[in-house]
């Protein structure tokens, strides 16, 4: 007998837009992050009244509803922990409407991150959020998980750049927050709640993001250094030299000799760290930037500084970054991607914290990410198949989330608490930081039917990498 | 092999452990796009695959998806960790081809097409010369008027429509088996003739000759030689993939030649992997990869020979149609455009998202012809858009589905192989200046 609630939402939306074959639950029961749960049903949507039906059902009878774009979150947020439905936004047609005087934009929730990126451009505007998989993720999910990216360094993350919102909420309602002008004080910052909520509050069903006019030029600068000590001096430095370069990214030793392992890609092979730059801004003004950068790099005895000349140089430098993640891929089958954020003038210690657990626990862990932010990504190389390798993954990560919280950063920059980090939360932000988080979850989803499992954990739940 | 292959062996499921489900194959795939859903999309049948092989679902639950694949590998193309998609397919059609108990009838039709039509040159002339009867008689006219061939299954009749004139039996008898090159020799080479090509583009065949002994090369075509075996494997006929592959490597090995050479991105493709149908370190598997070392597309081996010069301005606008195989599999993008770029008068227009499948994908556009069809119409919208006057492709599958998307489309535009169009140029031997 199918659940009622299948059967209203197919009268609803028609039953091509419910599915409930074996192999489409399947389809959904992942995303780019661990773990598998299958859900009842996957329901596809593309208009805000089709979710306000779609909740309003889901409320009446208690039925879970997980979100999701095109799944390549790394933290579970569209995971259906406790089964339902998966409501899938990203067939949801692409739109996107550049209002340049306004220096706005209003986009659908299906629209490709990386097709905001093109429209506005057409327009000399900049959309600067850049999370590496824009050209895979949807709006949606970015704006659901508050993605951030390189340029977080200078222009910040998704929620610098949203200033309106349509939502729809757990019961069916269809509300707009905030508006279409960069000030406004009108009541309490909803959407600022909202972008980063994972979900668990209401489906975004629209978006006015803010724009910036495009920089007219930019220069990659790539260094090496001997240890990580003068790596991190070197961004202090930087970072206080009245410059703020748009990316300051950080490659460790493992990840280049696994990238040149992988495709040879010209870095420096020697290096025990390698920084990679981006200026953006005036011609003029990048040159007097470039020159006082390098003298910074030759105080600091830079081993080698490259300074590419032409656009396809830097693009080559620029794509050997990209070729970390799947380089290192190849180290060993499964990735623990972590994003432990801490101040920055704490890099180097904590640098230094992840070698003491890559030894302790005997795993292949290497580090790389946006260093000029603070935003690391450890990431341990290990095989899913083998249990005891698992379990002491399980351990390891738990102590760089501990590192992390001890230097005063925190557990996610950028991808999110899902399901594989609401264990800690209060590690983090005390028993008091998490009450006051789950009543407001309350007030808006009394039902709990919002994607539940995310965010808070079960009593005694913890952090499990080993498949049964 | 002497343990008898289990289920996760014959899938090659340990390959499935290679995706980190990033997702960065959804954009890259044609039928995520066109059928809207992960099912059909390659991280979702990567996961379908490996359910299936732990037994979490069935083999015949499994089947839509794989089924549905057109087997472009464009995913592969762009998947950051090197999953071996192509090969997990493989696998999951041969274990699906294996668990199926298909109608009495069906599986006749089978048998018959794959262990006795495809790989028998005298069977696939004969279907080259009924078609040529069948044009020849003014049957076609007539069906066509009567609307016959619309109606019967499988829309083969749309398919026969756009078949180009066949030449006589005569004709394709007296074709020479020895060619010498008409200048210096400067390369021996095997010619593949393919099944479909010999069958149904003779006259390309002809062509593809003409060019090669014109350009420097000396032709063999072999008797020996048969179907290159890809559409078994994609079909999950694996044993007579073997078969078939055994009978080319061992062929090959008679003779005397620097190459094989092909003119068919599909049997190309096919044949530069013989090697993943042996165990390595296996006899045959040396004797594959030897093989696999002299396979090489027409292209390829006319822009290394650098001999023609072509003659004839054709003041066309054309646009490349690149076939799957040869982008994803053999990784041919720029030779074929480098021939292109050669032609007096031929301004090429790319269009948007080349590399997206037509749609025709080996019997694809036959067994599969409604989601064949969405598929080819984006493209025909692609193809349109560029004012191109001509649709250039690699691969007779997709030459067939091109020629029947001008029609269907009613674009007015003509859909070529390379080789046709090299010819319309009038290529003549390159005269080197002395320097």
């Amino acid at each position: 007998m199918e659940a009622k609630w299948i059967t209203a939402l197919k009268s609803t939306l028609g039953e091509k837009y419910v599915r409930t074959a074996v192999v489409d639950r399947h389809s959904y029961s992942y995303d780019g992050s661990f773990g598998e749960y299958v859900p009842e049903a996957v329901v596809q949507v593309a208009s805000a009244r089709q979710v306000s039906e779609v909740m309003k059902i889901a409320n009446h009878y208690r039925v879970p509803v997980t979100p999701r774009g095109q799944g390549t979150c790394l933290s579970g947020g569209p995971l259906p922990v406790y089964g339902g439905m998966v409501l899938d936004t990203s067939q949801w047609p692409a739109s996107i409407e550049v209002y340049a005087d306004d220096l706005i934009a209003e986009v659908s929730p299906g629209t490709l991150t990386s097709a905001i990126h093109q429209e506005v451009e057409a327009y000399g505007l900049m959309y600067p959020p850049d999370p590496s998989s824009a050209h895979v993720s949807t709006i949606g999910g970015n704006l659901a998980e508050n993605s951030g990216g390189p340029r977080g360094l200078k222009y910040g993350v998704t929620k610098d750049y949203v200033i309106g919102l349509e939502v729809v909420t757990p019961e069916g309602e269809i509300t707009r927050t905030g508006g279409r002008t960069i000030k406004n004080v009108t009541g309490l910052d909803i959407t600022k709640l909202i972008v980063g909520s994972e979900g668990v509050l209401g489906v975004i069903t629209s978006a006015t993001l803010k724009l910036i006019p495009k920089p007219k030029a930019v220069q990659t600068i790539m260094v090496a250094f001997a240890s990580m000590e003068t790596a991190g001096r070197a961004i202090s430095t930087t970072l206080t030299s009245g410059i703020l370069p748009s990316k300051m990214e950080f490659i460790d030793h493992a990840c280049v000799q696994a990238v040149e392992a992988y495709e040879p890609s010209g870095l420096p092979q020697d290096a025990e760290a390698v920084l990679i730059m981006e200026l953006d801004g005036h011609e003029e003004t990048l040159d007097k930037e470039l020159q006082e950068i390098l003298t910074i790099m030759k105080q600091l005895e830079a081993t080698a500084v490259q300074v590419p000349e032409t656009a396809e140089a830097a693009a080559r430098i620029w794509k050997a970054r990209k070729m970390v993640s799947p380089a290192i891929a190849t180290i060993k089958p499964t990735k623990v991607s972590e994003d432990a954020t801490v101040p920055r003038s704490q890099i180097p210690l904590m640098m230094k914290k992840l070698g003491e657990i890559r030894e302790k626990y005997e795993i292949n862990l290497v580090v790389f990410g946006h260093a000029g932010d603070g935003n690391l990504h450890p990431n341990i190389l290990c095989d899913e198949r083998d249990q005891a390798e698992m379990k002491r993954v399980e351990k390891a990560v738990e102590d760089i989330f501990q590192a992390a919280i001890d230097l005063g950063g925190t557990l996610s920059g950028e991808h999110g608490i899902g399901t594989m980090k609401s264990p800690f939360m209060e590690n983090e932000i005390g028993i008091a930081g998490v009450d006051l988080m789950k009543r407001i979850k309350q007030s808006w989803d009394p039902n709990n039917i919002m994607n539940p499992g995310k965010i808070f954990a079960e009593p005694g739940q913890r952090l499990v990498l080993s498949r049964e | 092999m002497n343990e008898p292959e289990t289920l996760k062996d014959v899938m090659n499921y340990e390959k499935a452990f290679d995706c980190v489900q990033c997702g960065y194959c959804l954009p890259a795939c044609p039928t995520y796009e066109t059928m809207e859903t992960e099912t059909h999309s390659p991280r979702g049948r990567i996961q379908l695959m490996k359910l299936a092989a732990e037994g979490h679902i069935s083999l015949h639950e499994l089947e839509d998806p794989v089924e549905k694949c057109l087997g472009c590998m464009a995913c592969v193309t762009v998947c950051p960790t090197n999953v071996q998609y192509d090969q997990m397919l493989e696998g999951a059609k041969h274990a699906i081809e294996k668990n199926k108990e298909k109608p009495k009838h069906q599986a006749a039709l089978e048998k018959g097409l794959f262990e006795h039509a495809v790989p028998s040159s005298k069977i696939m002339h004969s279907v080259g010369n009924l078609t040529w009867m069948y044009q020849k008689s003014g049957l076609q006219t007539f069906a066509q008027k009567l609307g016959i061939l619309s109606k019967t299954p499988l829309h083969l009749g749309e398919f026969a429509s756009v078949l180009p004139p066949m030449p006589s039996p005569k004709q394709r008898a007296s074709r020479e088996k020895v060619q010498p090159a008409q200048q210096k020799e400067k390369l021996r080479v095997a010619f593949f003739t393919g099944c479909v090509m010999d069958s149904v583009f003779f006259t390309i065949n002809e062509q593809s000759v003409e060019l090669l002994t014109l350009a420097g090369a000396s032709v063999v075509i072999p008797e020996e030689q048969t179907c290159c075996g890809a559409l078994h494997a994609h079909a999950g006929r694996h044993d007579e993939a073997v078969a078939l592959a055994k009978q080319n490597i061992q062929m090959l090995e008679d003779l005397n030649v620097d190459r094989i050479v092909n003119n068919a991105g599909g049997c190309g493709a096919q044949m530069i992997r013989y090697d993943h149908l042996f165990d390595e370190g296996s006899d045959w598997h040396k004797r594959a990869l030897a093989f696999v070392a002299k396979v090489e597309d027409i292209t390829k081996v006319l822009a290394e020979l650098d001999g023609l010069q072509f003659t004839k301005p054709l003041n066309y606008t054309i646009t490349y149609q690149p076939s799957c195989h040869m982008t994803n599999v053999q990784r041919i993008t720029n030779e074929p455009r480098q021939l292109m770029n050669q032609l007096p008068g031929v301004s090429v227009n790319e269009m948007n998202d080349p590399d997206f499948c037509c749609g025709s994908a080996g019997i694809y556009n036959i067994v599969q012809y409604d989601e064949s069809m969405k598929i080819l119409d984006r493209k025909m919208g692609d193809a349109q858009a560029t004012n191109a006057q001509v649709i250039v492709t690699t691969n007779p599958g997709c030459l067939l589905q091109m020629k029947y998307g001008a029609e269907r489309a009613s674009s007015g535009q003509r859909a070529v192989h390379l080789i046709e169009l090299l010819i319309e140029a009038e290529p003549k031997i390159k005269q080197i200046k002395n320097v």
